[in-house]
């Protein structure tokens, strides 16, 4: 029998966005990665072109997060220090670019000076090969110092900064400018402001083909469905032609995840959910495979367990 | 499904006869369209394009019903691919399933198991729905049915390929309305037979969407009506296409043949991969999803994300703002405020539980947002909780006046201290999952 055509016409393809340079790039990176492309929902092969996979980077912090011990545990002692969990991260968990946090800049943790974290940088750049990811500590003010000098440390590498918001982000773009990275645009859960924090960037002077979209990732079960949707919406109007939202999407699920009770409290307290050795990296997980569905290109993901299941999967969504 | 004018006008006899008082079929067409005229008011219309029509009319997808009485398992009758064009209306069912080469025993401790798996969420009850029974092998095929539906408490399927098995199975159990699963090219019509002899539920599988479509045909022609499209997939990507293009066909296109929910048996390597599976299916169109593990940690995920993406987006999800009791509380208690955006609520409310400390929880109505999101909105102001705790009579249920406010809303302290009875107001904890600790030590 005869079935009706089932494909859909795309006017639109997602923009590239490249991170990462290497030495003929003006960068010292062996590997880059290369975001969006598509010309289709996520993994509708038969309809548009799929031309680069979404991409794990892995979550690194230059202090010790607060995190479940199951989490610290399988990660190892390397935990300690930025340079080494960075290192372990692609050697033995395989990711493909390293997603840096400078938790330690907060006046609340160690206050770490602008060169000290500037240091790290240099030193992550000398021992990993791949791409970075890098943010702050979150706190505007202190970000405002923290990120030019992180910024200037890797300036060539072509980094992705972390995060212009309504706010901040004319700093975040003058940077990015400067020492030729690209930008991620952060947006709370709300996808006008999302598109707002874009026609911001390029009324700031830079191209949209610089800039990955950051909405606050929610957790599995805790808001999940909102940021599922803005995600999805988002993916969809940048198909239909919308240029402003046709940027590649990152979740920072490793981020978020592990505060919550289903991945950090075991079952001596939540009788009858499991170990929470195993339902911890299942939660990241399961979170990592939902939003993919939904229009995500970058994971930053944090449990190895977690991670190796969510490359296979990508493969075996393809 | 309302039918345009030129979708009926297609179907009419096209003679302009004026019988029905209309100077065109296509005014006619109109009036019917606009629900002002039925089609019985045409004197020529055919009963090919009478049935056409009415057909055209039902939902583009089925509703089907597994199981019977409080265990029936509902599903189909979607609307939408995407959830924010309007909602997904059935949440994905998740069926066990109970190998063939379990013994009676076995058999009967894993269904005991299923029907005691479920786990209270955010205010839910999360568990299986249903209980997928193999009928292969050399048992009994109606004694492994029977002790299936005596036992279990879930809506019932039973999976097979060998007819007389599958018959002798159904026909026990038929008064539960179980679904067979799955007939094929190779064992369509005696599938078809079953079910349209004992009236239970039936799934197709088909090697391609066209003969698949050519199958439910054939069923639908044997009398059987209520059908589910069967996939078996151990590549995930090929179930999100397989799907995608299954509800495009029949929510899109309008075609009958696939009109109907989806039932996706997960072929995985390993609990963990059976895991990401049967959650990406759930959200990307499965209606159930048969799976092997019982593993809570593998569960409470699926049922989650099931739980996330079928969540009304039209709805915000909020509880009544009122004082709550938790751990039957007293007059030296403690009182804190929370918003009445429910994922708040029930957070906070069940850290509060676990920690067995008696409290009062005043909920004020926030407009169904989070605490830091209300008080950027200024849908959260220290008046406000001050009205709200005054309208619940909370100074009278406790005889201190220290109120904890939660720690993302410090500049709350002064405002509160100044303007009413509660005197002295203490800084709670920026998340929930640090209650506990907070309470106990207070």
């Amino acid at each position: 029998m005869g079935i009706p055509e089932l494909k859909e016409n795309w006017k639109n393809t997602i923009n590239e966005v490249t991170i990462g340079a290497t030495k003929e790039e003006g960068g010292t990176r062996c590997k880059t990665i290369t975001l969006g492309g598509q010309s289709t929902l996520p993994f509708l092969s038969f309809e548009g072109d799929l031309p680069n996979k979404p991409v794990i980077a892995g979550y690194v912090a230059d202090i010790v997060p607060d995190w479940p011990d199951v989490l610290k545990n399988a990660i190892g002692k390397e935990i300690n220090d930025p340079i080494e969990w960075a290192q372990k991260n692609v050697e033995e968990f395989g990711v493909e670019a390293i997603n840096m946090r400078f938790l330690g800049a907060s006046e609340a943790t160690k206050n770490r000076s602008p060169d000290e974290c500037a240091k790290i940088v240099e030193g992550m750049l000398k021992t990993v090969d791949v791409p970075l990811i890098l943010w702050g500590c979150g706190e505007e003010e202190k970000d405002n110092e923290v990120l030019p000098a992180c910024s200037h440390a890797a300036r060539g590498e072509n980094c992705l900064i972390g995060s212009a918001t309504e706010t901040n982000y004319q700093t975040v773009v003058a940077i990015c400018k400067a020492d030729k990275h690209k930008i991620i645009a952060e947006a709370p859960v709300d996808i006008n402001i999302g598109k707002q924090v874009n026609i911001l960037l390029q009324d700031a002077g830079l191209d949209l083909k610089e800039v990955v979209m950051l909405q606050t990732t929610a957790a599995l079960g805790y808001g999940f469905d909102y940021v599922y949707t803005i995600l999805e919406r988002a993916r969809i109007a940048g198909l239909q032609g919308d240029k402003l939202m046709a940027s590649p999407q990152l979740c920072d699920i490793g981020g978020e995840v592990w505060r919550v009770k289903e991945a950090s409290v075991d079952e001596d307290i939540l009788t009858g959910w499991g170990a929470l050795e195993k339902r911890g990296p299942m939660w990241e997980a399961v979170c990592a495979g939902g939003y993919l569905q939904a229009g995500a290109d970058l994971l930053i993901m944090a449990h190895p367990k977690a991670i190796k299941i969510i490359q296979s999967t990508i493969n075996n969504l393809l | 499904m309302a039918l345009t004018g030129m979708q009926i006008y297609k179907d009419l006899p096209r003679t302009n006869c004026k019988e029905c008082g209309f100077p065109t079929c296509m005014a006619f067409a109109m009036q019917v369209a606009a629900g002002q005229k039925a089609l019985t008011d045409c004197p020529e219309i055919s009963s090919d394009a009478m049935s056409n029509l009415s057909e055209a009319s039902a939902p583009p997808m089925k509703l089907v019903k597994i199981g019977t009485g409080d265990t029936a398992f509902e599903l189909g009758q979607e609307t939408v691919l995407f959830r924010h064009d309007e909602k997904f209306h059935r949440p994905c069912g998740l069926a066990i399933r109970i190998p063939a080469s379990l013994s009676d025993d076995e058999a009967s401790s894993k269904i005991e198991a299923v029907n005691a798996l479920n786990f209270q969420r955010v205010g839910a009850t999360l568990e299986p729905k249903l209980c997928a029974v193999e009928i292969e092998g050399s048992f009994d095929a109606a004694a492994r049915a029977k002790l299936v539906a005596e036992k279990s408490n879930k809506a019932i399927i039973l999976m097979g390929s060998d007819a007389a098995k599958m018959e002798a199975a159904a026909e026990a159990i038929k008064d539960k309305a179980p679904l067979l699963y799955s007939a094929d090219a190779s064992n369509i019509d005696a599938f078809a037979k079953i079910a349209a002899s004992t009236k239970v539920p039936l799934a197709v599988t088909g090697a391609n969407l066209e003969e698949l479509a050519e199958l439910i045909e054939k069923a639908k022609k044997a009398g059987a009506e209520n059908l589910l499209l069967g996939f078996k997939n151990d590549k995930i990507g090929d179930s999100v296409r397989m799907l995608t293009r299954v509800r495009r066909a029949a929510l899109k296109h309008k075609f009958r043949p696939l009109g109907y929910p989806t039932i996706l048996d997960i072929q995985a390597s390993d609990v963990e991969e059976e895991t990401v599976m049967s959650a990406i299916s759930a959200a990307k169109y499965a209606g159930i999803v048969i799976i092997d593990s019982i593993e809570p940690w593998s569960m409470l995920p699926i049922l989650t994300i099931v739980q996330d993406v079928f969540t009304d987006p039209q709805v915000p999800n909020t509880v009544e703002a009122k004082l709550y009791e938790i751990n039957d509380p007293d007059k030296n208690s403690p009182v804190m405020f929370t918003s009445n955006f429910s994922l708040t609520y029930f957070s906070v409310a069940g850290e509060v539980e676990r920690s067995k400390v008696p409290t009062y929880i005043c909920v004020v109505d926030t407009e169904g947002l989070g605490v830091l999101n209300a008080w950027a909105g200024d849908k959260i102001t220290a008046e406000k909780i001050v009205a709200t705790m005054k309208d619940q009579g909370v100074a009278d249920k406790v005889d201190h006046r220290k109120l904890i406010i939660p720690g993302l809303l410090p500049m709350f302290r002064a405002e509160i201290e100044d303007i009413s009875e509660w005197k002295e107001v203490i800084i709670g904890p920026e998340t929930a999952k640090e209650i506990p600790v907070f309470l106990t030590s207070l």
